[in-house]
């Protein structure tokens, strides 16, 4: 690892109000206590199902919401209570790519102008002209630079998110938030955006935080991955151990619900039983351990911290880890190991 | 939504509905929303002939003067030797003749015409002004209070429920007087454009209500989109949010609130001379017309109406018009 | 649904007390010298002096203030020149009536009364009438016409539609006696005769707004899916139309028609003017002329109670009509 992380998130936490009238009668604790580093040019994937706090989190990275605790150090610099002023500068290195690719975009602005929107609000004159900028970065996107002057109602979605990228990348960040960038297209487009996030990662040498909860398209974009559960990290790790060698249950349950030509029949599926606790009153302990099929007395009562596993770079925050080489890809399709006999008597 | 086929388009890719354009015609040439509508209220035949109708006044409000020059005779002319006895116009339907085409009020027997084409440019000026002036407050105010949320909504919620338990026409009333007073003293000349500006003024401080609730509505629903967060997470400012990203999304609303809100303060300004405030008796208008004639209504019936059915026409073809711009600005609320 | 009230009414409180902050600073701070308007012409400078000290003008306003607030709440003392003990609601004293203001306000506000909730159960069943037919009739001739209707009396002034129908009615056909207030007790059939002018004007001018209204509502209410649902599972049309369509329909127009008869109780200055019919409108205008304080205060005050009553009770009728408001 270099020396200093681009990004350095510690024990970060949001919880939201809930009001009832005046009264505020409980907290939803959406992201609770988040620790991981981004170093410069990698990119991380954050993973979980919806609900999890991946959302908050990009939010908060990017200071559209403010943290309820914890701190956010960027290149060095604590900008987790930073005001608009002292943020003005870090803002061109930081930028976020949003879901929605027919939310994101004002749908009252040209192309041109919502392009050149970061650049503007920066008082940023490039040299050459805003508009040979904005045209050079529609065409770095797979863009038209000819399409300057139309407006987002005129694009399809695949190219609406290519605008959203060009309009994060204007300032030249160092970091980007994609906060679901294809889950709102389709299919055959995903693979387009995202090949061209990575041609860009690649060209451009920026480190990615990528929140997603497909896992598939993690694993082709992610070099490290950290999987969340009800505001937690449950584990973190390089791709390669995360895919292959998951050592918290829930990373299992979720990799094995890939559907995969290679594994057929019902073999190494897990289904989860019941549904994910209500982040107003999170169960004690373990946050998984009311749906893990390994959920012991310890488990309520201790909370397991997210510890690197021998030495290495993967850390899991579980009592019970899976055994070390129990690779998921190594289980053949015989269901007769200790977890899938489990798995037989949780799933309905 | 039209589904015209486009180059390079995927129409796999299915066009959200939640998107504020409207039906897209697809073409060649990019077309803004404001382009869309303008079309739109081309060919709407409604909006074309209350426009043109517009237009007619606005241009005879502007001409007064000249018309004056064509027409020979000045506002405060009187013609009593064209009265009776008693003070009534001689001949029929209230003294119409081919000199005066409306004929003369009764008393003083003044040209109701030359009286009536002022009276519109009185009327107009007032409720433009009031118009411009009360959407502007109202846009700042709602936009400030639906944006920034917080204790600011709470005061300005409250400040516009105020406003709005105030009885207007009695408030007006009685500080129109006072507020002249305050200017004049007992004795001193008020010249007809305070007259005016106070009438504005107050207007002012009233009428701006609903639009701040509108914008404030609209403001509130979209705040919470992704262009608006995209813009915080590059840095701007209030002034960038509210004007550059919020607004462009509601102008159509605050338009139609204004094209409505003008025939609204038309027809305050006449009911509030019509009460006897705001203008002195010398200024031509059409509410202090309407108060006079009553005392006539058996005598000159006719007097009544040449004002009644002015005023009537000219707000007929602004609300007209307003409604046809809704629906232009708005095809979906088109019923 | 008590707590809701509760809050409801204490805002509402407030509301009126800040605006008999504002029209007291209005009418009592401002330049113009109060006493000139209340005191008969000719005044001595000795005379005008003892009724600025009597009226307790001279105390600073504070103090001033919380003598008329007292005086509504328990009433007080105005002395000998005002008519001498004052009974709650107290009003004032009015000098160019020479009468406290509550028995004028008590004298007009019936009046007010009878025009205005006569008027306004025509106005809304003329106007919701018309919306829901022409609605349910969309695109006949029958749905044009009612537009034509209500854009029609959107635009007219009441003052000219007044001076119609007295033309028309009164004076022409002579039908009607020239308009004026009886009450209702003494003659009923001379009560409706007098004031029947300034019921149509009013309820054709308002009704407008309703029709317009309530057809928007009940077009998008019926496009709606439980409207369908209703009508596929097999329900009637008018059980459907009057029972699912028209209660969602209602709830817009209830919030207008709220504030429309608040604010029109605060004194239907127009109509009243038009007609020469002396209620709470015409008695501010006079007020207003006479320079007559207490009375220009009373007025508003009054206006300003119904326009927040009114607010009270639409929030209410909503919370009855639909239970998700409840809590907010």
């Amino acid at each position: 690892m270099t020396d200093q992380p681009l990004l350095r998130v510690r024990g970060l936490t949001k919880h939201f109000p809930v009001r009832q009238g005046l009264r505020s009668t409980g907290l939803v604790q959406a992201v609770d206590g988040l620790d991981f580093d981004v170093q410069p040019g990698e990119t991380l994937g954050l993973v979980g199902e919806s609900g999890c706090g991946k959302t908050t989190t990009g939010r908060m990275l990017v200071r559209l919401l403010e943290p309820t605790a914890g701190s956010i150090e960027f290149a060095g610099r604590d900008i987790t209570h930073a005001g608009r002023r002292e943020l003005r500068p870090l803002r061109q290195d930081l930028q976020i790519i949003f879901q929605d690719p027919y939310a994101s975009l004002n749908p009252r602005h040209t192309v041109g102008r919502i392009v050149a929107m970061p650049l503007q609000v920066n008082g940023i004159k490039p040299p050459g002209g805003i508009k040979a900028r904005v045209q050079e970065l529609l065409e770095l996107v797979g863009l038209n630079p000819e399409h300057y002057n139309r407006y987002p109602h005129e694009f399809s979605g695949g190219q609406r998110q290519r605008i959203g990228i060009a309009r994060a990348l204007a300032l030249r960040p160092k970091l980007i938030v994609a906060d679901e960038p294809v889950s709102a297209l389709d299919v055959s487009i995903q693979a387009q955006v995202v090949n061209l996030l990575r041609d860009l990662q690649r060209d451009l040498g920026l480190a990615f935080v990528f929140i997603a909860h497909d896992l598939a398209v993690v694993r082709h974009f992610c070099q490290r991955v950290a999987v969340m559960y009800l505001g937690r990290i449950v584990e973190i790790g390089d791709r390669a151990d995360i895919y292959e060698r998951p050592q918290h249950p829930y990373t299992r349950a979720l990799l094995s619900a890939i559907p995969d030509v290679t594994r057929l029949g019902p073999g190494g599926r897990i289904r989860l039983s019941g549904d994910v606790p209500t982040p107003l009153d999170p169960p004690s302990g373990c946050r998984f351990r009311t749906r893990c099929w390994k959920a012991q007395d310890i488990c309520a009562t201790q909370e397991p911290a997210l510890v690197p596993r021998d030495g290495g770079n993967q850390a899991t925050a579980c009592h019970f880890p899976e055994a070390v080489g129990a690779s998921l890809l190594a289980e053949g399709a015989p269901a007769g190991d200790a977890a899938g006999a489990i798995v037989e008597e949780v799933s309905p | 939504m039209s589904l015209s086929p486009v180059e390079g388009v995927a129409l796999a890719e299915i066009e959200s509905s939640a998107d504020a354009g409207g039906p897209a015609v697809k073409g060649v040439v990019g077309r803004s929303p404001g382009q869309l509508a303008w079309l739109r209220l081309r060919r709407d035949r409604t909006a074309m002939v209350s426009g043109v109708l517009l237009i007619f006044f606005m241009v005879l409000g502007l001409a007064a003067p000249l018309i004056e020059m064509v027409y020979g005779i000045g506002p405060r002319e009187q013609f009593q030797n064209l009265l009776d006895g008693f003070g009534m116009p001689l001949g029929y339907a209230g003294g119409v003749t081919g000199e005066h085409w409306f004929g003369l009020e009764p008393g003083l027997g003044r040209d109701i015409f030359i009286r009536l084409i002022y009276g519109l440019r009185t009327s107009l000026f007032i409720a433009f002004a009031a118009a411009l002036i009360t959407a502007t407050i109202g846009v700042v105010l709602g936009a400030l209070a639906g944006y920034l949320g917080g204790w600011l909504d709470a005061v300005i919620n409250w400040i516009t429920d105020l406003t709005l338990a105030m009885p207007f026409l009695i408030i007006a009333l009685a500080l129109t007087p006072t507020i002249t007073l305050r200017f004049y003293g007992e004795r001193g000349q008020v010249s007809s454009a305070f007259g005016v500006g106070v009438l504005i003024g107050v207007f002012a401080i009233f009428g701006w209500t609903s639009t701040a609730r509108l914008v404030r509505g609209q403001v509130i629903a979209l705040r919470e989109r992704e262009f608006v967060e995209a813009a915080k997470a590059s840095g701007a400012g209030l002034g960038h949010m509210l004007f550059r990203q919020l607004l462009p999304n509601i102008w159509a609303p605050i338009l139609v609130s204004f094209s409505l809100a003008v025939p609204q303060f038309i027809t305050s300004e006449a009911a509030l001379s019509f009460i006897g405030v705001g203008l002195s008796d010398e200024t031509p208008s059409f509410g202090r017309m309407i108060y006079r004639s009553l005392d006539f209504l058996q005598t000159d019936p006719a007097y009544v109406f040449f004002p009644g059915i002015t005023i009537f026409a000219l707000v007929f073809a602004f609300n007209l018009f307003g409604d046809a711009l809704r629906d232009a600005l708005d095809p979906k609320s088109s019923r | 649904m008590a707590r809701f009230l509760i809050k409801r009414l204490f805002s509402a409180t407030l509301t009126l007390f800040a605006v008999s902050v504002l029209t007291f600073l209005m009418f009592f701070a401002l330049p113009r010298d109060p006493v000139t308007g209340m005191c008969p012409k000719n005044c001595s400078p000795e005379r005008l002096e003892r009724v600025r000290t009597e009226l307790g003008l001279n105390d600073p306003l504070i103090s001033q203030y919380a003598g008329y607030m007292k005086g509504i709440v328990m009433g007080r003392d105005l002395g000998s020149a005002q008519g001498g003990r004052c009974d709650a609601p107290c009003l004032g004293w009015s000098y160019v009536t020479n009468e406290a203001v509550s028995d004028t306000i008590a004298r007009v506000l019936p009046v007010t009364l009878s025009i205005v909730i006569p008027a306004a159960i025509l106005w809304l069943l003329l106007g919701v009438g018309l919306g829901m037919v022409s609605a349910l009739r969309r695109g006949t001739w029958l749905d044009r016409l009612a537009i034509g209707f209500s854009l029609t009396g959107a635009s007219l002034q009441l003052y000219f539609v007044g001076a119609v129908l007295l033309l028309v009615f009164v004076y022409n056909l002579r039908l009607l006696p020239v308009p004026s207030y009886t009450s209702i007790f003494d003659n009923p059939a001379k009560w409706a005769s007098g004031l029947v002018l300034a019921w149509v004007a009013l309820a054709f001018l308002f009704s407008a707004i309703y029709a317009r209204l309530s057809r928007a509502q009940m077009l998008e209410t019926l496009s709606e899916d439980f409207v369908r649902t209703a009508r596929a599972k097999g329900l009637a049309k008018p059980k459907v139309y009057g029972r699912h369509a028209l209660r969602a329909a209602i709830t817009p127009v209830v919030t207008i028609a709220g504030l429309d008869v608040g604010g029109a109780l605060g004194g239907t200055v127009i109509t009243e003017t038009t007609f020469g019919i002396q209620g709470l409108g015409r008695t501010a205008v006079d007020a207003v002329r006479s320079g007559d304080l207490p009375t220009i205060m009373a007025t508003v005050l009054i206006a300003a109670v119904f326009v927040v009553l009114a607010n009270v009770l639409v929030d209410l009728l909503y919370a009855a009509i639909d239970p998700r408001v409840r809590l907010r």
